[in-house]
Order: C-alpha cells, then structure tokens, then sequence
C-alpha cells in the first residue's frame, strides 16, 4: 500500500469549478418573481459534500478496485438505463423523455449519469486489454459494443445529448489508445455523410473525400464496401430519419441553423441567451443583477443555460476565469493520463476528460448558438445532483490514478 | 492500446494543443460577443425589460385675435391595457368588460388598435369616467397589465359656436394610417378631423413623450423604476388665429336656431377671417373620445346637414351679388359708365328672342344707369349689359375675378365653384349639348346660370371691391397675405361702385331695413333661385363697411332666406356689432 498524496492541481480546480458554478446556481434562484430555483443552491451544496466524501473514498480505494468493480459497475448502470425505459419518467424542459429512474412517483437519479462514469471505465478495460491499437474497423467490435448498448438505450429515451456524449467519449478513447486518424476518420464518415445529406453537392463532395481516404488507407476490401454502404445510407436516409426525428428534436436542429427563424418558440431560448451574455460586458452586470436571468427572459437559467448567467452577471472577465479553470482541470488530467501507471488508469483519465470536454463544448456553445441545443448539462455549474456527484466521484477516481502514476512527486512510496 | 513513453508523450502534446486551440476558439467567440457587440446586446436586453408608455402630448391652444381661448386642453383619464398577444388581450377584456362598461364596439377598436400595433398599450377606454378610474384602482393588483394614464383632452369652451372653423379631434383611424401624411402616427392617437384641427395638425400636434416601465417576461410590471429616464411629452405651440371670438359668438347667436345658413367676415385688407360661422352647428366637445353613436346618426339624419359647411362647402347661384362682378366687367371694358343708361327701360322684364325675361320687380325699374341698376338691382338693365360685354368676355371676365377657384381659405374640404370655362362654347356644348341659345348670357349676367359660388369665394370678391381692386385670400390663421390685384378700375369708377352699393342699405335701396344710423354700409342683395324649392329662394347679402373706409366685410348666405334683405339685416348686425355700433337696426319700410 501506497500513501497517496492528493492532486493537489486537480482537486483545487475542481473545487474552484464547484464554488463559482454553486454560486452561479444560488444566482439563477435570484429572480424577481422567486420559483422553487432559489432554494436548489442548497441542495447541490449537499450534493457537493457528498460528492467530495465519495471521491474522498475513492481516492482511499485502489485502481485495481476500480478495475474489479468497472464491468459489475457497467452491467449494472445498462440495466438501470434499460429500465428508464419501463418505468422512466421525464422532468422540466424534457418531461417527454424518460431519461429519469423513478420509483413509486419519486425520482431517484438519471442512470445516465451513472453510464457515462460506467462506459469510460469499461471502454478503458476493453481497450487496455489489446496489446496494439485496433488497426480495422473490424478490430473495433468489441469497443464499438461497449459504447453502442447504453448509446441505443439512451438514445430511445430519447436524450440527443448524452448520446452526443457518448460519441465524443468514444473517438477520445480511441484516439488515446493509438488508433490512428484516417481509421477514426472513416469511423466517424457515415456522421458527416448523415450531416452532409442535407446538400446533395457537399455530401457528392464528401463522398469523393471519403474514396480517396480509403484508396490511401487500404482497408480490407469487405470495410471498405461496408463504409460505402454505410455513407450511402446514411448520406440517402438521412432524409428519411429527419421525418422521423421528433418534432422538438427537429426544431432544435432546425434553431440550431436559423435561432432567429421562429423567436417566438423554440429559437426563443437562444436569443435570450446570446442577448445575456452579450449585455454582461466586459465586466458583467454584478453578481445576481443580470436582468435577463433576474426577469425571466432567460430560460433554464440553472440547468441548461447556467452559463448565459456567468456571462451576464460576470462578464467577459467571469467567462474567462471558468473557462481557464475548465482548461486547467483538462490539461492536468490529460498529463495524468501521459503519467498515469498503467493503460487502463490512462485510458480512463483520457475518457472522463474527454467527456466533460465534450460537456463543455456543447453546453458552453449553445449558450452562443454554436452548438446546437441538446440539453447536455454544465459540470460542476448545472444545477442536478446525479451529475454534481458522479463528477466528483470521477475527480476521486482521477486522484487515485494520479496518486498512484508516475512522474513528479505525485506520490510517495509507502 | 500503445502505451509506449514516445507514443504517450506525442498524445498528451497533441491533445493539450488541440485543448488549447479549443479553448481560444470558445474565448473568441466570448469576446465577439461581450466585448465587440456587446453595444447591441445591451440594447436588445433593455428592449426585453423596457416597456415604452406613451406620453400624449397634448395640442395645441387656440387663442382668437384678442387671446381668448378657442379650444383647449383637460385633463382626462384614459385606460389601456398591454398583452402579448391577441388572445391574452381578448381575454383581459372579457374579464374587463363588467368593470369597465365596455360595448362590443369599444372590444372591437382595442382588438383593431392591438392588431396595428401590438408592442404598443392597446387603448380601451381613451376617455373614462372617474367613477370607472376609482373602481379600477382598487382593483388594480387583479390587473398587472393596465395601464391607468392621465391625458389630455380636447375642449372647446364655445362649442358649437367655433365648430365652423375649428372643426374637431378623434382617433386616428385605420384609413388615416394608411395614407402617407398621418406616417408616424400610432393607433389610438388622436389627430384633427375638420376645420383648424385638420389644416394644422403639423402644428398642433404636440411631442408625444414616453415612460419606461420595467416588465419581466411576460410582460408584467415590475417593482423598480425603468433604468431609462422618461421622455417628457413636448406640448405642441399655441395657435393664434383672426378670429374674433365675440364678433364669432354675436354672429351665432344672430343666426339662432331659426335661420340656416352661414357668415363670412373678413378684413378686407389682409383678408384675416374674423368671424366664420355655419348654422345649424354641431358640439365638437362631444366628438372628444369618440362620438356617441345616437349623436352621429342625429346630425347625418337632420335635413338642415348641420355637418356641411355652408361657408365653404355649399355653392350657391351667387344671384344679384354677381351684378357687381357684371358691372366692373363693363367699367373695365368701357362699355359703360356709372352714369349709362341702357337702350330698353325696365318694364319689369326683357324680350330675348322667343323668351321673356322678367326682373324681379314686376312693377319695372324705369330708364336707370348703372348706378341704379345696382342699387335697384334691376335685371333688365344687366341683361342688356351682358349682352353689351358678350357671354365669352362674362366668362373669361369672371375667370380673371377668379370665381372658378376656391377662395384658398386655410380650412380642408373647400369646395370649388362651379363656372365656365375661357371656352364658353365648348362649355356650354358640354353642359346643354349643342342645344343652347345665347340666353345663357342673360343668366350669367344676373348670377343665375352655370355658376355657384360659395360664401367664402364672394366674400373674397368683395375684398376687391372693397379695397380699389385687390382681392385677399381669407385666412384663419395669418400667414403672409395673399394678395392679387384683379379689379383694374379708376379710383372713380370705385367710388361709383361704393355710392351705389352704400344705396342699396339706404331708403329705396333693396336692403333699405339694414340700414345703421351714422354708418354706411356697402353692399349688394341677392336671391339665388332654389332648385328644390321653387317658392323659397336662398339669400345673399355681401357688403362692407364703412364704404368710405371699409374695415369688414361679411357675406352672408340663408339657405330659404327668400329675400336678400333678411341676409342684409343679418349681416348689418353684425357689421354694427363689429364696428361698435351696438348692432342697432332702423326698422324701415322695405325696398324690395
């Protein structure tokens, strides 16, 4: 046994992340008509100290524990994901999903939550176990398993943007794992086929793209027919799988090209949001003053658009300081990645920050109407217990895996 | 996985750089946002929270001549209501409508006024009463969205007497903002309607100001006062105008409810309108805030048409008040002098080819010259005299004294007289087809005819006559005269003219019983034929006075008058009353 001195870089941050985000929500309750969001600061405190206890233990616990728990850990939370399905409930803005776990009219958590800790881990063990890379997409079954039972799952709920989550925490993990970018590339074109669908001439051009990709990277014959195929169908369904989308579904994509096409409904809440940040300023309208947020033009000011209210009340100044912090904690995690003793400890450090990076991108981006809105909450700022605790719980696992790499005085031997 | 050192490192570089990349990416469009169009944002965050009140401004002040007040403003309450959107506002006035007294008619005008401009408070009541105001401030937690104002409103402390002239106000309507001179106007503005209101709305139209309110989202008013100071409303200038309210309040009681018809008085000198007045009149007062339906329907229905102008609107056969316009063609022509005989003496009536035409004296005239003829007012001597001048000279002689166009006067809706054209054959043609005979000379000669004038164009005629030739444009409010010189006689021929205008009010004149002791009127009867009713002619008296220095001079028109010398009798009151002679009248024996 090792002692373990804490990560003291990672652990700071992350706190320094939780003060401001927890003040953000005690702001987004200030409104001058008060809702039931002026007392769910208290709550996430709560959810905060539970949250820094869990990571406490786990930090006391061993990689090798973790590695012992992940695929008891990732059987369960896919059958707590399947069965939202059953008796899944929906909540707030999403009342039409199912992504809550609610027993007897009270609801427990969002197992998704859970899956997302749950995948990383597993995806680690799974891609750890390989000696090399997986050079082909046939190489890839297994992995692709892994993520693809919780991502359908999820994605028949239906939540767009833990689905988004997913994706990003698996092209991460591969990436890490050594798998080279033109295979990556070719994982991800039936995506951009499905994207590009909209324009027949930039899917035609994405297609000759995509034949000169596979000409220069030379997979087996049978992939590359597989690829064409898949490009193909999604590039022609894709149409096909718009009418099937449904409607809030297609109006956020829809707002997502055009906010202004509709201000009234859907586009509403982009608007809104762009005009708070953009009225912070450089120096913010001051600490629960924004008037945006404070006169309810600003909707799911706690959740979803928690960081609008940074922007207006904080300004350009607050913006930069979370998202430094925000980058501080992602490099530190990626060095402990680069430290961290083993390939499964590595890989999943690399899968959690892949997946706040990905939070982040998209949270913080649709705030600007660069991403479109899918709901992805903001860590350690969006008020939801689940999410505060299992991203503490992830900081806990990250301490362990620090403690125990290689490198600079990160630990001591015992 | 590959979890070779090299391997390893060349990831967690690659990865920092595109973390970094990322998070510049992220900043820059931060920056964009809060720092370059932050300007922008900050104006559409205030256009979120702000509502904007209108402030009515209110108009303008009308002063007469001497600073009496014509029309003013009082204070007044009216009651809007903001909603975001139809049905919210259709719902509001539901729940309103016990409270407030609103008829289907008031719903549907707040419905029409939210439809124009939504973002704006819907008027619901522009003119409430104070017990409807108390009830609603108790009330007013129930109703976040309502908006209680003080506004003023129009007032015209004479009412029907200044009507004539002043017209009135309302809301602007749906048509109105259609056209282009009511741009910028809002729904539920209120604009003139008639007379000075209308022709100076430019003027009188005051600033209106604006109130911030801050409002949450759903457009609730919020505690706290705007950010954004208030914008005061600017009252529009006062107007001054010719008027002279006293002569104007003498002139309406002098016509009381029995007689119809309507005044002109004016300066002869600059043409200022010192007294404008149409009998039956109307209450402008009750048009304020809309006019009751009831009220309407009784002025449209009244035959005596108390809505149209009969000052600048009705155009009347100008009768013997034209034998002047008659007689300065044939001065200025040479055909005659004051002294000419003509070579048919009055028998009571002239043999013109197959037809004869009578003078109203049945009795006959005698042998008279041009004086007589005016003061006598005899036919048969004007129509040799226009025979003499011919029917194209008639014409092209009342062209040049412009009686085809309007007076000019600074009121809308004048109407245009009706008179030949300079080709009198191709008129005519037009008018009768080619069958006419040059007896329509005759009629022209005598006022009768293809011609009809309107109080205001004859009253502007006399100003020519009155000031040796130059005619003045009536004006209301003065602005720089508009003067023409159109009469080019000697001052003799003048002095003829006034001598035998100053006998028609004196003993044996036509309008003997208008007479003043010690002042002399100047001036000319007449009777318009009545087509609708053949015994009841229409009168005319233009005239001024003193006739050796005129300082006034008046047309006055009574629909039905029958004789001239009952318009005489009104206009001489009030020539009396203006040039301070008590408006004595010498009862006499009439001349005819």
């Amino acid at each position: 046994m090792r002692k373990i001195v804490a990560d003291y870089p990672l652990v700071v941050t992350a706190l320094l992340l939780s003060i401001f985000g927890i003040a953000m929500v005690y702001s987004a309750g200030q409104t001058d008509t008060p809702t039931v969001v002026a007392r769910v600061y208290r709550s996430q405190l709560l959810w905060l100290a539970i949250g820094i206890l869990g990571a406490y233990g786990i930090s006391r616990s061993s990689v090798r524990f973790i590695e012992w728990v992940t695929l008891p850990a990732y059987l369960l939370s896919v059958l707590l994901l399947a069965a939202t399905l059953v008796i899944g409930a929906g909540a707030g803005t999403a009342a039409s999903t199912k992504s809550w776990l609610q027993v007897g009219g009270v609801r427990i958590g969002q197992p998704s939550e859970l899956a997302k800790l749950t995948v990383v881990l597993m995806l680690a063990a799974v891609l750890a176990a390989r000696k090399e890379p997986p050079r082909s997409l046939l190489d890839l079954w297994k992995p692709a398993l892994v993520v693809g039972i919780p991502w359908v799952i999820i994605m028949l709920q239906p939540d767009l943007g833990t689905g988004i989550v997913f994706i990003g925490i698996f092209f991460g993990m591969l990436y890490w794992s050594g798998v080279s970018w033109p295979l990556l590339l070719l994982l991800g074109s039936p995506v951009v086929s499905l994207i590009l669908s909209f324009s027949t001439g930039m899917w035609g051009a994405w297609f000759l793209v995509l034949l000169a990709l596979i000409l220069y990277y030379r997979p087996y014959l049978i992939e590359g027919i597989i690829l064409l195929a898949a490009n193909i169908a999604t590039g022609v369904v894709a149409p096909i799988l718009w009418e099937k989308l449904a409607p809030y579904q297609q109006n956020r994509l829809k707002v997502f090209l055009d906010p202004s096409a509709d201000p009234r409904a859907s586009g509403y809440h982009v608007i809104q949001s762009k005009i708070a940040i953009g009225s912070g300023g450089v120096f913010g309208q001051g600490f629960t003053m924004g008037t945006q947020k404070r006169l309810a033009f600003l909707p799911e000011q706690h959740t979803d658009f928690i960081f609008a209210v940074v922007g207006e009340e904080t300004g350009f100044l607050g913006v930069t300081v979370a998202l430094t912090l925000f980058l501080v904690l992602f490099l530190r995690i990626t060095q402990i990645s680069g430290r961290a003793n083993d390939s499964y400890s590595s890989l999943v450090a690399f899968g959690l920050m892949a997946s706040w990076f990905v939070h982040v991108l998209v949270n913080v981006g649709m705030t600007l109407n660069l991403m479109p809105i899918t709901g992805i909450p903001l860590p350690f700022f969006s008020y939801g217990g689940s999410f505060m605790l299992a991203s503490w719980l992830a900081i806990g696992v990250l301490m362990r895996i620090s403690g125990e790499g290689r490198g600079k005085a990160a630990f001591k031997a015992s | 996985m590959s979890f070779h050192p090299n391997d390893i490192a060349r990831r967690t570089r690659l990865s920092s750089y595109g973390l970094i990349i990322g998070f510049f990416l992220l900043l820059s469009a931060f920056f964009n946002a809060q720092v370059l169009q932050s300007g922008f944002y900050r104006r559409a965050s205030e256009e979120n929270r702000l509502r904007a009140i209108p402030l009515p401004a209110p108009r303008g002040i009308i002063y007469d001549r001497k600073g009496q007040i014509i029309a003013e403003n009082l204070p007044a309450y009216s009651v809007s209501i903001t909603a975001p959107s139809l049905d919210s506002l259709r719902e509001s006035l539901k729940r309103l409508q016990p409270t407030l007294q609103l008829t289907d008619g008031d719903i549907n005008s707040a419905v029409r006024r939210y439809k124009r401009a939504p973002t704006r408070p819907t008027v619901v009541l522009p003119d409430a009463s104070i017990d409807v105001i108390s009830v609603l401030e108790e009330h007013r937690i129930d109703y976040p969205r309502l908006i209680i104002q003080s506004v003023p409103k129009r007032f015209y402390p004479d009412g029907p007497v200044v009507a004539s002239f002043v017209g009135y106000t309302g809301e602007v309507t749906e048509n109105d903002l259609n056209l282009p001179q009511y741009e910028g106007y809002k729904p539920g503005q209120i604009i003139g309607k008639g007379g000075l209101e209308k022709q100076y709305e430019s003027v009188l139209r005051g600033q209106e100001g604006e109130r911030y309110d801050l409002v949450d989202a759903r457009g609730r008013p919020v505690r706290g006062v705007g950010e954004r100071p208030d914008k005061n409303p600017v009252a529009a200038p006062s107007l001054k105008t010719n008027i002279d309210l006293d002569l104007q309040r003498f002139a309406a009681a002098t016509f009381g409810d029995s007689l119809q018809g309507g005044v002109l008085a004016l300066d002869p000198k600059n043409g200022a309108v010192l007294a404008l007045y149409s009998n039956p009149s109307f209450d402008p007062n009750r048009f304020t805030g809309g006019i009751p339906a009831d009220y309407w329907k009784e002025l449209n229905t009244d035959p005596r048409r108390p809505l149209f102008n009969k000052v600048i609107q009705g155009t009347y056969p100008p009768g013997s008040t034209w034998k002047l316009a008659t007689s300065v063609m044939g001065l200025e022509n040479g055909l005659v002098t004051m002294k000419t005989h003509m070579p048919i003496t009055c028998s009571g009536g002239l043999q013109y080819g197959r037809r004869y035409f009578k003078c109203w004296e049945k009795k006959g005239h005698g042998s008279v010259d041009l004086a007589g003829a005016i003061t006598h007012s005899c036919d048969v001597y004007f129509y040799q005299l226009g025979l003499k001048i011919s029917l194209s000279k008639l014409a092209a002689g009342g062209i040049d004294l412009d009686f085809d166009k309007r007076s000019g006067i600074d009121l809308p809706n004048e109407y245009k007289p009706r008179f030949p054209t300079r080709d009198v054959r191709a008129y005519y043609n037009r008018l009768f087809g080619a069958n006419w005979s040059n007896s329509e000379t005759l009629n022209l000669a005598i006022g009768q005819g293809a011609n009809s004038q309107t109080v205001a164009s004859m009253a502007k005629f006399y100003t020519a006559l009155a000031t040796e030739g130059t005619s003045s444009t009536p004006e209301l409010v003065s602005k720089k005269p508009e003067q023409k010189r159109i009469i080019q006689l000697t001052p003799e021929q003048f002095a003829g003219l006034r001598l035998a205008m100053a006998g028609v009010t004196s003993a044996g004149g036509t309008a003997a019983s208008a007479n003043i002791k010690g002042l002399v009127i100047a001036g000319k009867t007449g009777s318009a034929q009545n087509t609708s009713n053949r015994n009841k002619d229409h009168a005319w008296f233009v005239g001024f006075a003193p006739a050796e220095n005129p300082r006034i001079v008046v047309a006055v028109f009574l629909e039905f008058g029958e004789h001239g010398y009952f318009a005489a009798r009104v206009a001489s009151k009030i020539i009396g009353k203006y040039l301070g002679y008590g408006g004595e009248v010498i009862a006499n024996t009439e001349g005819g």
